[in-house]
């Protein structure tokens, strides 16, 4: 009984890194109405980032985000203005541009193998950090440190980003974009500035992802691929564009996965995972969170 | 010089073109209405002058400036602001966050409190449901509502497309009251409605549009006395 709880405790901690690094993904779905199947090698460069960061200056490698952020920023930032917002601009009449979705699959093979060229396959993890194999005694049960920061720092990403959104002058504009664009811009907002700062922040989000996960997860070139697939089941679940819907659907994602084995083979607990996800589309397409209305 | 001057302008959705050889002009202090049955071109027009659509031919300048070029967030800023038609409020954000984002243009942002004031004062409504979404409003506090934000722009020329529309009658008159006292604030005002009679008795002047073009102009008194407008739209 007692590893039941250990496992749903260090389900919702590994979840909610889950969640984190799905945030990002429904941040820009909820401004940019378009599914960027490049966010999983997002949360590769990232982690990238967090790893040489961490391994060059020697820093605590929560100390990597004053690096990770501002860069991790400034990327999705600018591949938005370069990349992607050219072709919205060609599809300017078009609500969910389909040929958005392509780039965005463009982009997440060219910076796979982008990464492959650059780092090689090998698989990397930083074994000197102060985080890495810590564990916390609580009673009889072990508590993961490296994923008890990743909760944190999932929690406390939340809740900025929620601020972002709710108390700024900036926030304000980006969620009124995200409801009605043209409207945005008869406001005086010029909506692909919004979808550059939505698409920036929620790579930068995916960057706080990677410094999580990087005290206690290997880092490799198609390390997004293991996550693509949880980020958008998640996102599905928790409701797109919905901040608590992401960290809730982590957690019931992650405590799946720890506590599924103990009953039945890991295989089936993937199977449970996707049948939830379709459960899901045919029973609540708008998610826990989501709202019916629009978004 | 005319504070809204449009030119010869030509307006296609992909081959199907909607406005024809349409020239207009609005001067600083009026309150002109365009007036047309459905699908004349009227919502056309005024995306048109905003810049949510670009146009194929002619030209439009505001306060001697051509505009036609440039994207909305830039005519906004020019103090030339469009109400659109079936309001678009953002229905999942408060009265206020709807309001305070009227006023993103920086010229607006500079006096956000002091306009905040007076839309609050001229719709009492709306500040007593500050903190209440948009898309629960009723649809006569959802046009105060539509009218306000536009207000936050601090428009020189503001553009109001059908904001009668789907409203009673009781309401419909205390929405063009406000039109009039936007007017005599000093605001110009570039009207389009259906409701032919009240929007010509507040105007000073008319266009009528049939099939993208310009059938008819003149004085509104002159409009609303013209045989082919009391048969076609006031129905005497
Ligand atoms: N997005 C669009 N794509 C194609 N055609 C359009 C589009 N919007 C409007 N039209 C067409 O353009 C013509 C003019 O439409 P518009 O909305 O400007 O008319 P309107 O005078 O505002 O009518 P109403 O009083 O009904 O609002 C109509 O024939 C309409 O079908
Ligand atoms: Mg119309």
């Amino acid at each position: 009984m007692i590893y039941l709880l250990e496992d749903a405790i260090n389900g919702i901690l590994m979840g909610s890194i889950y969640g984190l690094a799905a945030l990002g993904l429904t941040l820009i779905f909820g401004v940019l109405k378009v599914i960027n199947f490049a966010h999983g090698s997002l949360l590769m460069v990232g982690m990238y980032a967090a790893y040489w960061a961490v391994l060059l200056t020697g820093a605590h490698p929560y100390l990597a985000l004053v690096i990770v952020l501002p860069l991790m920023f400034a990327f999705g930032y600018l591949l938005q203005a370069v990349v992607i917002q050219p072709i919205f601009k060609a599809e300017r009449e078009v609500r969910e541009p389909i040929t958005v979705i392509i780039v965005t699959t463009g982009v997440w093979y060219i910076l796979d193998n982008l990464g492959l060229l650059v780092f090689g396959p090998q698989y990397r993890n930083i074994q000197d950090n102060p985080l890495r194999g810590k564990m916390i005694e609580a009673g009889e049960m072990l508590i993961s440190v490296p994923k008890l920061w990743g909760f944190c720092a999932a929690l406390v990403t939340a809740a900025l980003v929620w601020l972002f959104l709710q108390k700024t002058r900036m926030g304000r504009a980006v969620r009124a974009t995200s409801l009605d664009r043209d409207a945005a811009s008869l406001q005086g907002i010029n909506p692909y500035r919004i979808y550059n700062i939505a698409f920036g922040l929620g790579t930068a989000v995916a960057g706080v992802a990677g410094v999580a996960l990087v005290p206690f997860y290997n880092v490799f070139p198609t390390v997004g691929v293991l996550f693509d697939i949880k980020c958008f089941i998640i996102v599905v679940l928790g409701g797109l564009g919905s901040i608590g819907g992401a960290l809730l659907g982590g957690m019931i994602i992650g405590v799946i996965e720890s506590v599924g084995p103990q009953f039945m083979t890991a295989t089936w607990t993937e199977a449970i995972v996707y049948g939830l996800f379709l459960g899901f589309l045919f029973l609540r397409p708008s998610g826990l969170f989501g709202v019916k209305y629009d978004w | 010089m005319a504070l809204l001057e449009v030119d010869r302008l030509e307006v296609s959705y992909g081959d199907v073109q909607v406005l024809f050889d349409l020239s207009l002009r609005v001067e600083e202090g009026e309150v002109v209405s365009i007036i047309g049955g459905n699908g004349a071109g009227k919502s056309t027009l005024l995306r048109a002058i905003s810049g949510l659509l670009r146009p194929r031919r002619g030209e439009i300048r505001f306060d001697g400036r051509p505009i036609q070029a440039l994207p909305p967030e830039r005519i906004v800023a020019e103090g030339l602001v469009h109400v659109p038609e079936g309001r678009r409020l953002f229905g999942l954000m408060s009265v206020e966050d709807n309001l305070r984002t009227g006023a993103y243009n920086p010229r607006a942002a500079a006096h956000e409190e002091e306009t905040l004031e007076r839309v609050f004062g001229l719709f009492p409504r709306l500040k007593e449901r500050t903190a209440q979404m948009a898309m629960t409003l009723s649809g006569g506090e959802q046009q105060m509502l539509a009218i306000g934000r536009g207000l936050m722009a601090r428009p020189r020329l503001l553009m109001l497309d059908e904001p009668s529309l789907g409203l009673a009658p009781i309401v419909i008159r205390s929405i063009f009251d406000t039109v009039r006292q936007v007017a005599a604030q000093g605001t110009t005002v570039l009207l389009v409605e259906q409701d032919v009679k009240h929007s010509l008795e507040l105007s000073h002047r008319g266009y009528v549009l049939e099939h993208g073009r310009v059938v008819l102009e003149g004085p509104a008194a002159e409009l609303l006395g013209n045989p082919h407008i009391r048969t076609a739209y006031l129905g005497i």
